[in-house]
């Protein structure tokens, strides 16, 4: 008799498609959220794998902060284009003019507070009922807690206490009218499966996550690239450094890593021997313990 | 470089157990002494374990995630939490031990190939001992590890091992789960968890990471019933795929290989499979649990709920259906009650025909009077669907053999369903 064995890499992927299949199967217009980032780009791929031969039957929604990296947005736009995907790009910046929100001030001021604005209204603009996301439950403890299939109220909030059960895969997207679904078909990957999965599918991503050389400069123990959006107080000399990015959010807060790992493979060895969670270059979920809870709450994704 | 991960197969494992004996503590030190904690989450829970004046790292804290149950000092929610060694990859279901016990236990096993119980040594079995292997063996988890944690507050006695693995085998022979283990473990301390104990020389058998990495999951799936949920109709109108009809879905259970016969539910249409598609790969067969896209040699009228199987082995096709149900909504089951109804990718509804009887979970006495289900409970049902769905014994398939009933008013989940 053959083996019949998935690995666990298999096992998540047949997971993920199942998901993402289950959102199209009981929604009328979902989107895929879509920041560029790794861990959205291999739901994009799995969108991709679920559905082919036909395109994937859903738009990209980016919400931009205007703080991304150059690279990122030269990713986006060939991604796209190759792929030839949908993409909507609603930006923070719209939001900040039509004075819907107001920028943060200061040193460690950041847009990512204020996307949440821009991703309900966007949401809305377009009458979403279901936004797709990369979310992983390893990356935060609140997101621990997460459904593949979360409940959002007519405000976009998220009730952590009382959620619905999730029960073997049967997934529960009814709904009322006015309320939306966020899923997250990549919930049980971790940090280091997205980087397997990319290797060994040979996704492309942002040059971002390998080793370059940049200016940055350090604040609190984390290194920043200086980039236009942020400035540097007297004491934060900005000097050239090799490093790469392990996340990659909002230049404001996304910190970078001293690493000299240029290809996938070196990647994944300096993964496995991290001592650091990704999320600990993240000045956005150090703002309290409880930041993301409080950030999801609201609508956060 | 080093491709172990290509290797790698995945067990997913749900932790019970009662107010205080441990298992946030034990979970802790398992992902702690398999050093898949980091370094800025230790030193996150440090700071706190600090501020609150306790004794040592609070590596409960490590799994309460929202604001409240730090605050209130406990677990609302299922939580999910991984790790892997070079042979595994884990997947907790972290399900709390007191609020709503039933319903997120229930929840977080459906998932899973294992179930970790822990007893308090001191104490023994108790109730929610009894309560925790039932709701496991319900939910067909195929191995049960009990935990028996403490060991250090009985001066890691022998005797006291012994007294309570003899009486955990004689409860759970009672049950459905054939493969039981026992391991005397001290979660506090780490003995057996990781490493083995220094003072438990008597003990022979591996540790929990041992036995979590080397237990037998692959014959778990059941291959031999071929069962294909199909979820979508894969049309791509596209000019190279102008004639292109695909059934997407995910293997419930068995083995698919080209070339096969074929039947699909409800319509009884025979036919062969003519490819099997993973992305632009073609496969020669596919098993559960894979997702693929499937195309027939002849052009039939398939949808999303439909089911293809082999024409020797059916499953069951029908309005009737007799279940083992755990209530999880606020308001009582009611008999006579209509509620909407998932089974695969299928959707019905159903009218509650009788309520049999109320299984008293700490003594699995069934009781026929007594008829209010309550979040939490557990009985067993009949229940007539508007169309026939295609199902199998829980016990012999998990996939077709589950389904969910929900509230149509309010839209919650409201009942798990084991098809008997």
């Amino acid at each position: 008799m053959n083996n019949y064995h998935l690995t666990h890499l298999k096992e998540l992927e047949a997971e993920s498609i199942y998901v993402i299949r289950e959102v199209v199967a009981q929604f009328e217009n979902p989107v895929l959220l879509f920041s560029g980032g790794k861990d959205s780009i291999v739901c994009y791929h799995l969108a991709r794998k679920a559905f082919y031969p036909a395109s994937v039957p859903f738009p990209l929604m980016h919400i931009d902060t205007g703080h991304n990296f150059d690279e990122l947005y030269e990713f986006r736009d060939q991604l796209i284009k190759e792929t030839n995907g949908n993409l909507i790009i609603e930006s923070v910046q719209k939001s900040i003019d039509e004075g819907k929100v107001v920028e943060e001030k200061g040193i460690n001021s950041s847009r990512n507070k204020l996307q949440t604005t821009t991703l309900l209204d966007g949401i809305e603009k377009h009458q979403f009922d279901c936004a797709m996301g990369g979310a992983r439950r390893d990356e935060e403890k609140a997101r621990a807690k997460e459904r593949f299939f979360s409940h959002r109220d007519e405000f976009g909030q998220w009730n952590p206490k009382n959620q619905r059960p999730e029960l073997w895969n049967i997934f529960n997207g009814k709904k009322n009218f006015g309320e939306h679904f966020r899923a997250f078909p990549i919930s049980n990957w971790t940090e280091m499966d997205i980087w397997q999965y990319i290797m060994l599918e040979d996704i492309k991503i942002p040059s971002l996550y390998f080793s370059h050389t940049r200016n940055c400069f350090e604040r609190k123990g984390v290194v920043m690239a200086k980039t236009d959006f942020i400035e540097t107080l007297p004491n934060e000399k900005v000097k050239k450094m090799q490093v790469r990015f392990r996340t990659i959010g909002d230049a404001t807060c996304t910190g970078a890593t001293v690493s000299s790992a240029d290809s996938l493979e070196k990647i994944i060895a300096e993964v496995a021997a991290s001592r650091i969670t990704e999320r600990g270059g993240r000045a956005d979920d150090k703002r309290s313990e409880a930041a993301m809870e409080d950030r999801k709450k609201e609508g956060y994704f | 470089m080093s491709t172990e991960y290509l290797n790698m197969d995945l067990l997913r494992f749900t932790t019970a157990g009662s107010v205080d004996d441990g298992k946030s503590t034990l979970i802790g030190r398992l992902l702690y002494d398999s050093k898949s904690i980091f370094k800025d989450q230790m030193e996150a829970i440090e700071t706190v374990s600090a501020k609150k004046g306790e004794e040592r790292v609070n590596l409960a804290l490590l799994t309460d995630g929202l604001r409240a149950e730090r605050e209130q000092g406990i677990t609302i929610d299922v939580a999910y939490r991984y790790f892997a060694t070079p042979k595994r990859k884990f997947i907790i279901a972290d399900t709390p031990g007191h609020i709503q016990y039933t319903r997120n236990m229930v929840t977080g096993a459906s998932t899973a190939n294992l179930a970790l119980i822990l007893v308090d040594a001191r104490k023994g079995i108790v109730e929610q001992t009894k309560r925790h292997s039932f709701i496991a063996s319900l939910l067909g988890i195929p191995h049960i590890i009990y935990c028996i944690n403490k060991m250090d507050l009985v001066n890691y006695k022998q005797d006291k091992f012994i007294e309570i693995k003899k009486e955990l085998a004689n409860f759970s022979s009672k049950l459905t789960t054939t493969d039981v283990n026992f391991i005397p473990v001290s979660a506090l301390i780490g003995d057996n968890i990781v490493n083995r104990s220094s003072t438990m020389d008597w003990y022979q058998g591996g540790t929990l990471l041992h036995l979590l990495e080397n237990i037998h999951i692959a014959s778990d799936y059941n291959l031999i019933d071929c069962r294909f949920p199909v979820q979508q109709v894969i049309r791509p109108q596209k000019t190279n795929f102008h004639d292109f009809r695909g059934y997407a879905g995910r293997v419930s259970s068995g083995v698919l290989k080209k070339g096969d016969d074929v039947v699909v539910l409800p319509s009884g249409f025979q036919s062969k499979i003519k490819s099997i598609l993973n992305f632009d790969k073609e496969l020669e067969e596919v098993f559960a649990p894979m997702s693929a896209t499937i195309t027939l040699e002849d052009d039939l009228d398939v949808s999303r709920g439909d089911m293809i199987v082999r024409p020797n082995n059916q499953p069951k096709s029908t309005q009737e259906i007799e279940l083992m149900i755990c209530w999880m909504g606020e308001k009582p089951l009611l008999e006579k009650g209509k509620y909407a109804v998932k089974h695969t990718t299928k959707e019905v509804r159903a009218i509650v025909k009788e309520i049999l009887y109320k299984v008293n979970i700490n003594t699995l006495h069934r009781n026929p009077k007594n008829k209010e289900i309550n979040c939490n409970d557990i009985a067993r049902i009949s229940i007539r669907v508007t169309q026939p769905l295609f199902i199998d014994k829980y016990s012999k398939n998990r996939s077709t053999g589950s389904l969910i009933l929900i509230d149509e008013n309010t839209n919650s989940t409201v009942g798990a369903g084991m098809i008997i």
